[in-house]
């Protein structure tokens, strides 16, 4: 820029000259990456979660799904359960009496193995660049959770205590069932003797329990969870980050039930190889839709929710299911930008090195005036904190937007979410069971074309056209 | 699509509309007089209307104060005033009588009643109405004893009311705090246990504290999300355009151009603006299009990038003049100023998918506290109605002209704007809505409205 001016001289604020990321399509200034773009979480400290709550009040399911939640949306996050360092540390569980008050050799133990997991959550925040940590132990004394307290101070760290208070016996005991009868600790033990010993552990708890008070933590954050979320108190929410989660717990449910995620029918453009645009069922897709009907019938599911995209193919598709369904321009499969409508072939010619820098970061490459796996998980929150909140739900997309909510369910990393399987004419069926999902995978028997374009082995943007398109599938 | 939310299209062969809430919900205030009842009331309906869902708000004061004309002092609200009960009771029910209206047969979908609603009596009251007519209730309490707050609500609101327009200040206070002491004697609180059953949100001491219980669908789920985000700690929000693009200039709307001279100006013009300003902690965000960005790197801070800020996506109409619109799509052109909030571009994005998309902005805008916004025309548009409370019908209209900073602060019940214009010239791009929007117009008419340009 000429400075022919003096003004121009003097001006400090001359703006920077832009450039713009190829991958990611951000503007900076030249090579810096100073400047913050939107990220979920806008702590400058990191958060350290801490459960509070006696056995068997889903502290570790909590734990488990929220890290899943948050690592999803883009938050680096992840769990620390005191219980996994006692049984590292102990080898063998004999019983509850480990766990008694009065077994000073026991208490020994546990506070180290505390302290031992705290110093991982010292490293994971402030070493390996984790956001957010979940310390999930009982924590069910004051004398404990101020020590934890002081911890967090010590390394920067805010705290936020997610307490969960339940007395239900008919709650417990499914908790018991679920999740407990199966864990290493009562390997060897019936149902029965694993029970009995479990309560009794409970117990062991009981006599020192301090739930976090009104009064006495007013200056505390945090959220209790009272009657599997019947009722909630929450204290002084401080940033975005704790008002999220305080939302995705307050919209969480253990209600058994099954969400069912399904592409629409084959469409004429995945016939020919094409990707996006807006096209319609080909026969057999429309030959699944009917099948997909059928299939509901047979699964006879109570109260289903039917949700589709706001593209013609879903439509079709849920048309033919005789039922109520509700549009979702969220659903909207990702936006190819530029290369809407294109073969792969088409985009390796006129954009090969956009071709490249997909196949190095597929997450978060985004299309020229479109959308990256990155943006399109962002503009699934609202979709899969509805879901969370409903109960039968079938939801009827697209590749890209059935993986991410895939990976959701099933807490694959971003490298593997644009990798996932998700082919035409196959129904995923996922049921929350213990602390994750069991899938089945349904396919109706209806054949299609295969849409799905592993990565290449060679990456490279100087590499030739048949390296590129060695893994394009076959279309017309 | 009465009674839909923006992200939801009934299913037009099956008659049923599918909404967020199947039946109308009717959310019921608590609390002492001054402890933000109203505000809560005019708040949250607002951002209701603003997110697409039909909200009104029925205050049993206003009912009072049309019945009664003259209020002469606090004695109207002693218990054992009967004739003040009888005419009280009065005004509840003819509130609710309107409020039966707007959820039955006016196609409304949350009515908010504001009152007291202090004695668990008057509100197994309103629970027999909301049953017998089908409507959810969902109670919101606010409850505080900090005198400082009490004080400042009394002076920043009721100082003004009606009630006291022939008062001096002191007698003012004074009268309305014998006012609230009348209420407290009576005052039942909803309780953990005794209410259990109840829908309800209990706000502690203006936000430290919520105690949340039994929230049955979506949209109660939305109203506790969004009151448990909003503040009253004083700040501004200032709204701006991006500086004059090289596409603006010749009149072509959407696309990633970047600054012009005179954009670049006005980029100088609002740091040495936002320096007079003397913020505190002022948080700058941008969307990700490079002419936010270039008049963001002007103010030498750190500023955050939203992809959610970009400008509407006028898919196939992208960069085009509104000349060439017309031209290449005179039905589209036509429609779009037929229904402008919900017109969506083909390939492309209307008003109301806009709104959508800024919601997460408007509710982390709640949280926050000093934020300048640098937008767009159409993103800009969106955002202010929501502050303004401006209808769907305005706000694809409302004049957001480039160079032009708007400083909304939150005062009383409402937002004072102040508009600053920099004092650098730029093109006009506001298009105002033509007088023929038929599809058999001619072109003259058509473009009639189209601003001057290169």
């Amino acid at each position: 820029p000429e400075m022919l001016d003096n003004e121009d001289h003097l001006l400090e604020n001359h703006p920077r000259e832009l450039t713009q990321n190829p991958l990611k399509k951000i503007w900076m200034p030249h090579k810096n990456s100073h400047i913050g773009h939107r990220r979920v979480c806008m702590t400058n400290c990191p958060t350290l979660i801490v459960t509070v709550g006696l056995p068997a009040r889903g502290k570790t399911y909590i734990s488990k799904k929220l890290t899943r939640y948050l690592n999803w949306i883009g938050v680096p996050t992840k769990e620390f359960n005191v219980g996994d360092y006692r049984r590292e540390c102990l080898k063998i569980y004999k019983s509850f009496e480990f766990f008694r008050p009065d077994n000073e050799e026991g208490v020994k133990i546990r506070r180290q193995c505390a302290m031992s997991a705290l110093n991982d959550v010292r490293q994971y925040l402030s070493v390996e660049g984790g956001q957010v940590a979940v310390f999930d132990a009982t924590n069910t004394t004051r004398d404990r959770r101020g020590t934890i307290m002081k911890f967090a101070e010590q390394n920067g760290f805010k705290v936020f205590f997610v307490e969960s208070v339940c007395e239900d016996p008919e709650v417990i005991a499914q908790n018991i069932v679920q999740v407990k009868l199966g864990n290493p600790d009562y390997m060897n033990c019936s149902s029965e003797e694993a029970i009995e010993d479990f309560m009794e552990r409970i117990k062991c708890y009981e006599t020192s329990y301090q739930p976090l008070d009104e009064d006495l933590d007013s200056d505390v954050s945090y959220i209790k969870i009272m009657d599997v979320g019947r009722r909630y108190l929450v204290n002084r929410v401080v940033d975005h980050i704790q008002s999220r989660i305080v939302y995705y717990l307050m919209n969480i449910h253990i209600t058994p039930r099954s969400i069912y995620l399904c592409r629409h029918g084959e469409s004429d453009l995945n016939i020919k190889g094409r990707i996006g645009g807006d096209s319609g069922l080909s026969s057999r897709g429309k030959e699944f839709a009917k099948r997909l009907r059928s299939f509901l019938e047979e699964q006879k599911i109570k109260d289903l929710k039917i949700w589709t995209s706001q593209m013609k193919r879903t439509i079709q598709t849920a048309e033919c299911l005789g039922v109520p369904y509700e549009q979702w321009k969220s659903l909207n499969e990702i936006d190819a930008g530029v290369c809407e409508e294109m073969m792969y072939e088409e985009i390796q010619e006129h954009f090969p090195l956009e071709f490249a820098l997909r196949d190095q970061d597929k997450y978060r490459y985004r299309y020229p005036k479109g959308e990256s796996y990155e943006d399109l998980v962002q503009r699934l929150e609202p979709v899969i904190m509805e879901l969370e909140r409903q109960e039968n739900v079938l939801v009827i997309c697209h590749q890209a937007v059935m993986r991410c909510l895939l990976a959701y369910f099933l807490d694959k990393t971003s490298h593997e979410l644009p990798y996932l399987k998700c082919p035409l004419h196959t129904v995923l069926k996922l049921t929350p069971v213990a602390y994750g999902c069991k899938v089945e995978s349904v396919y109706l028997g209806v054949e299609s074309v295969n849409t799905h374009r592993d990565r290449p082995e060679n990456v490279n943007v100087q590499r030739s056209t048949e390296d590129a398109l060695q893994t394009v599938p076959a279309h017309l």
